[in-house]
């Protein structure tokens, strides 16, 4: 018997539509089983977040759930669909329905911030039509995250905080209903790791999303959360709330919240 | 001898993938959507970035080409041939060679650094989310627009070079504009411009494909895109040696028959 715990589900979940669905999902580098059965609900409207030492699955994960990682194994149903059986017309057309913040911003340093905003406005035409003036969703975007002032400016000269919140707004342009957050805290200072978190709830509110957040941040898993998983081994460890898992007796969920 | 092993085993498996990197290319450019755009964009940034280069290369070619062989045809009585034997070395070999390995330096390296710095950034994989296939945006437009630009830079190189060998000409030798370009043009045939021109699509062709299948194969975080960027041209100046041995050979057996 292992020492799984399972905290189940938050009252009234279970009633919600499933956004993200990943059952059995695994993945592996040569003999490095990265994940081992991994699974995940995600509902409309949540803030589900994975937290997970390095190495432990976390990234591989977020990247197999938008088709850019093939798993070995298992489903990844996003708003019902399985998109490991989408052609790539299918999967770029699901993929509107998503944003996502990468660890590391990947604004495209050569372009401008209005640029970074339009390249996804102009690629999934199917989704707003042919757009001739884009400023208006640029605008509204960048507002969205304090920063219609840089809407000129390169990448480059912006601070670390504001790249991120541009790269949020580059995520939300296309009004997706789902976010994934990758690591959004790291790097960045503790005054500007709380504005990023501030803003992910204020965003959340303004757009009606539902997010999934992958970190290692205790005190952003604390603020954002509605329910959480720990990620151990490739698998699911533990499940709650944050504070049904801030107060484990488990060495192993302890160690999280240290 | 193990370490001999692992060097050969370690170059097959590198040409391996190039060649499959360069099958993905040729499934790529003809399949919709074109990148029409990108490609016009990359056309005018290689270009742009190349020209003062070449231009400048192509001038002290035909500066030094004709200084050098002065004295050994003054020797010989052999001056008036000076337009004719120039031309010749510059259209057939030394412009092509020359200017694509410059060409080499300046572009394959960019495009290694450049897209070895996307590819560790994540912004490849942002490109993809955003519904584009990074590899036709990136690496089809780029290798499009060094295959299409380094004949017309050769081209320009070449006259350049002409123009460079001229003024030593018209130096030393008191020679008019119109005479020695008349000289030139008697010595040229199509069986020297054709071949030539027909290579340098090639030339473009390797570069373009090794700096993208470096920067897009990068690994190792930011030592992994200086590598990139300089094994780019390395592999990318020998394999342009490569292929003008291929390019002369064939060029030599056709018109042998």
């Amino acid at each position: 018997m292992n020492q799984k715990q399972h905290i189940h589900e938050v009252e009234g979940l279970s009633t919600k539509t499933r956004m993200l669905e990943i059952k059995d999902l695994r993945k592996s580098f040569g003999n490095n089983h990265v994940l081992n059965g991994f699974n995940l609900e995600l509902f409309e409207g949540e803030n589900l977040v994975i937290m997970g030492k390095s190495g432990s699955g976390k990234s591989v994960m977020i990247k197999c759930l938008v088709g850019l990682m093939q798993p070995d194994s298992g489903s990844i149903r996003v708003m019902g669909k399985d998109i490991t059986k989408l052609n790539r017309v299918e999967l770029d057309d699901i993929r509107t329905e998503i944003g996502f913040l990468f660890q590391g911003n990947a604004l495209y340093d050569s372009m401008t911030v209005r640029e970074n905003l339009e390249f996804p406005l102009r690629r999934h035409k199917q989704k707003f039509g042919d757009i001739k003036d884009t400023t208006p969703l640029v605008t509204e975007a960048l507002e969205s995250v304090g920063l219609a002032h840089t809407m000129d400016l390169m990448p480059s000269e912006l601070s670390g905080g504001m790249q991120k919140r541009i790269a949020l707004a580059r995520a939300l342009i296309l009004k997706p209903r789902i976010i994934l957050y990758d690591e959004p805290t790291s790097g960045l200072d503790p005054i500007t790791s709380k504005e990023i978190i501030e803003l992910m709830r204020r965003v959340q509110k303004q757009y009606k999303t539902s997010s999934l957040i992958i970190t290692h941040d205790v005190d952003c898993a604390r603020v954002v959360s509605e329910r959480m998983i720990l990620l151990v081994d490739g698998t699911n460890y533990a499940e709650g709330t944050f504070a049904e898992l801030a107060s484990s007796k488990d060495e192993q969920v302890k160690a999280f919240f240290k | 001898m193990q370490k001999t092993t692992h060097l050969f085993k370690s170059f097959f498996i590198e040409v391996g993938e190039l060649s499959y990197f360069a099958g993905r290319f040729f499934r790529e450019v003809f399949s919709r959507p074109f990148e029409f755009k990108e490609l016009l964009r990359q056309c005018y940034s290689v270009g742009n970035r190349s020209i003062l280069l070449v231009g400048v290369t192509g001038f002290i070619i035909g500066l030094v080409l004709t200084l050098q062989t002065r004295p050994t045809l003054e020797e010989f009585g052999a001056v008036s041939w000076m337009p004719s034997m120039v031309s010749i070395s510059i259209i057939r070999e030394i412009g092509p060679v020359i200017i694509a390995l410059t060409f080499a330096g300046r572009i394959a390296s960019g495009i290694g650094a450049e897209l070895g710095s996307m590819k560790v950034t994540e912004q490849i994989d942002a490109m993809e989310v955003s519904g584009t296939n990074p590899f036709k945006f990136l690496v089809v437009t780029r290798i499009l627009a060094t295959t299409l630009m380094l004949p017309i830079l050769v081209v320009f190189g070449d006259a350049i070079a002409l123009y460079g060998s001229y003024i030593i000409e018209n130096l030393k030798g008191d020679v008019s504009f119109v005479l020695y370009f008349n000289k030139v043009f008697n010595a040229l045939e199509f069986s020297d411009i054709i071949p030539a021109t027909i290579k340098t699509f090639f030339f473009g062709f390797a570069i373009g494909l090794v700096g993208c299948f470096k920067g897009y194969n990068c690994e190792k975080g930011t030592v992994g895109v200086g590598l990139a960027a300089n094994s780019a041209v390395v592999f990318s100046s020998m394999l342009l040696f490569v292929l003008d041995f291929i390019a002369v050979f064939v060029t030599d057996i056709f018109f042998e028959i």
